[in-house]
């Protein structure tokens, strides 16, 4: 055995990478409850590619076969509803994973510097999940499906002169297709997971580079033990190897609740309009995309001709703020030339166009936050009343769009989609003021276990 | 931890609060239906009507007759010599008797695939449904459905239920419209409510027994619908068993293993 290790080291760092990334990799040791998301949802990339191989072998991506080769596993193929089930409930679950994940970074600022290049990673691999998620919600060719698909591709046709030829490129054809549903399933079972994997591993070589934040958000390699290893920290193998065993087993108690006694969650993980087949003649009472796309959706939703006025009083305030804050005749006369064209675009271009470009900021703007945020200190335990404040404000908006996001757009819940819209765009955009001015406590120079 | 605790509690309640709460059924409430898939006669009685009635003019071709009769306790003998009409073999997808192309021209529109009407509408719906014809002359069949108006589909179970009338009333009420130019003014609208039915000719069943056949079908159909629904629960708590054990065992190792950690 011995012998046969050193054969295949001498051919493959074998034994030093699994001294980089496991044995002798130090992460902190105070992680907390937050901690178990990341390795979580690496677990249910793990259950997707597995479930999703074996869901491939028995679905068929034709408009005329789709929807009955889904029923074909969930009836014919032996334990195929087991697969199906694990499958979708899994969508639903990355992304709770993915979203405790990327909330764990804003209570600890994790995205702050070293970490910025590991935190835009990250963020790509969210996008490219949203990408996979609504790809492959066209696969079963249930009527919310076609019509999700519908809506969410006709959103490009928005984007001026080359809109619509973008949209028509997308689906391949005028409307939703077997084209558009054939060419779904290539990016679904393997363009778009061969990008996910791809960078699951970059994003961790850029974490095993700069090392583990941790909920104190000080940095471990400054306390060095005798040993030349961070005093604060333990080696992530055997320590986090069997702290995220339990991890696991308790996601796995969860996933499988949801996957054997409640696989369509009320409606919120499978639509009941979902389980009629796509027709071209019959929109559902109401489209609405799956509820982790909602947030989103309200706010592409929210940006309507009345919330213009409100928009530019918010570049002009915010614009003014920046004029104040720049140093310099040149920064100064930049800022205001930059608010001047957002308030002449706000009237200029068309609300639809608007409504994209902000859905497309809400997520874009997660982008900066390395650089939006000035404060001394990255954990929420050392910061002042101002970004507690705003985190909860941000949360709260971001679950309230997302709720109104299934709702149909009418009534207050317009106005209240405006006001959440508002909200969430302020919670990054003031930022730099906020985070600067807030008074912050003491870092320690040790983690502490709490 | 009890933040923790807190944040589920105030993540769960509102999911579980939406869920919850009397949906509507067209002009109706929707009334409520035993759904109680370990009732072995139910089903069958259930899987009987849907056949003979139901298979019909609707298909449910997603559904194989010898998978249901294995589920059922319907032996394949028993199933190819009173449940195959509109098939030869017992291995065959549930089809209709009657050809799409053919209903097209004598409804107007094809009767909808079956197997999956408990999943997209609700069981609710279906037991509601089935239970709320009644006669209308204008109508293009004689019937009509306070659940789904102007549905295409004539009560096919008259004989077992009789013929209902429907009692409704028209309600006024003002509503304030904005006008193009932007002025409001208040219109008068008449709604029409239902206000319940009376029996007009009684038919071969009581209405008691009437519901318990029904009760029968949309059980059946809850059935049809997902066939993996027998056995998820149960197998489900043999996994959540296992789990526990896994996860006691797997949090003693991380105990041992962390007892030097400081």
């Amino acid at each position: 055995m011995q012998k046969l290790l050193e054969w295949v080291d001498d051919r493959f760092p074998l034994i030093k990478t699994w001294e980089e990334h496991l044995a002798k990799y130090y992460a902190p040791k105070n992680f907390n409850f937050w901690y178990y998301f990341g390795s979580l949802a690496l677990l249910v990339l793990v259950i997707q590619i597995v479930s999703g191989i074996f869901l491939t072998m028995h679905y068929k991506p034709d408009a005329g076969l789709a929807f009955a080769s889904v029923e074909y596993i969930m009836r014919d193929v032996s334990w195929g509803w087991l697969i199906r089930y694990m499958h979708s409930t899994g969508a639903s679950f990355f992304f709770i994973m993915v979203y405790l994940h990327m909330f764990r970074a804003l209570l600890y600022g994790s995205y702050r510097g070293p970490r910025e290049l590991l935190w835009i990673i990250g963020m790509v691999l969210f996008i490219a999940l949203m990408a996979e998620a609504f790809m492959g919600y066209l696969l079963p060719w249930g009527n919310m499906s076609y019509w999700g698909a519908q809506v969410i591709i006709s959103v490009f046709s928005a984007i001026p002169l080359i809109g619509d030829g973008l949209a028509e490129w997308l689906r391949g054809d005028f409307v939703v297709s077997d084209a558009t549903l054939n060419r779904f399933f290539a990016f679904h079972v393997i363009a778009l997971p061969l990008i996910l994997v791809a960078l699951v591993f970059v994003h961790i070589v850029a974490l095993h580079k700069v090392g583990s934040n941790n909920p104190d958000g000080i940095d471990i390699k400054k306390n060095k033990g005798p040993d030349g290893n961070p005093a604060d920290g333990i080696p992530f193998h055997p320590y986090y190897t069997v702290k995220d065993i339990v991890g696991a087993v308790v996601f796995l108690m969860a996933f499988s609740a949801v996957v054997f006694f409640a696989p369509e969650m009320g409606g919120w993980f499978l639509e009941h309009d979902n389980f009629a087949p796509a027709n071209i003649l019959q929109t559902p009472p109401e489209i609405v995309p799956l509820w982790y796309f909602t947030p989103f959706y309200s706010i592409l939703r929210a940006t309507t001709e009345s919330i213009m006025p409100v928009l530019s009083v918010m570049v002009a305030l915010l614009g003014l703020l920046s004029v104040f804050t720049v140093r310099g005749v040149v920064a100064k006369s930049v800022m205001i030339a930059i608010a001047a064209v957002l308030v002449i675009g706000l009237y200029a271009l068309e609300a639809k166009l608007w409504g994209v470009i902000l859905m497309g900021a809400s997520l874009v703007l997660f982008f900066f936050l390395p650089w939006l945020d000035r404060s001394p200190v990255k954990s929420i335990r050392y910061r002042g009343w101002m970004y507690k404040t705003a985190l909860t404000i941000f949360v709260i908006s971001f679950v309230v769009l997302g709720y109104l996001g299934t709702q149909p757009a009418e009534g207050p819940k317009v106005l209240m989609a405006q006001v959440g819209m508002v909200l969430y765009l302020l919670f990054f955009l003031l930022m730099p003021w906020y985070s600067k001015y807030d008074r912050t406590k003491p870092e320690p120079d040790r983690v502490t276990m709490k | 931890m009890k933040k923790i605790l807190a944040l589920l509690f105030l993540t769960v309640v509102p999911v579980t609060g939406l869920a919850a709460g009397g949906a509507a059924c067209g002009m109706v409430q929707c009334d409520a239906v035993d759904i109680d898939l370990g009732d072995e006669e139910s089903l069958q009685n259930g899987a009987r009507i849907f056949v003979n009635f139901c298979l019909s003019c609707h298909s449910a071709a997603y559904m194989r007759y010898n998978r249901m009769g294995q589920d059922l306790g319907i032996s394949d003998e028993l199933v190819e010599e009173n449940l195959l009409f509109a098939a030869d073999k017992v291995g065959d997808l549930m089809k209709a008797v009657m050809p799409a192309d053919d209903a097209k021209v004598w409804f107007g529109t094809a009767p909808p695939d079956l197997t999956l009407t408990a999943r997209s509408r609700s069981p609710e719906w279906i037991y509601t449904y089935l239970r709320s014809f009644y006669r209308d002359e204008t109508s293009f069949s004689g019937w009509n459905n306070a659940v789904f108006e102007h549905v295409a589909m004539p009560h096919v179970l008259y004989e077992w239920q009789g013929e209902q009338r429907a009692l409704f009333r028209f309600e006024k009420s003002t509503v304030t419209v904005e006008q193009d130019d932007g002025a409001k003014v208040d219109k008068e609208i008449e709604t029409k409510v239902f206000d319940g039915f009376e029996i007009s000719k009684a038919g071969t069943m009581t209405e008691a027994r009437y519901d318990a056949a029904i009760r029968d079908l949309t059980n059946f159909m809850v059935y049809l619908a997902e066939p993996a629904k027998l056995v998820r629960y149960r197998i489900g708590i043999f996994v959540l068993l296992f789990l526990f054990i896994l996860f006691v065992a797997a949090y003693l190792m991380k105990k041992e293993y962390w007892k030097d950690v400081h």
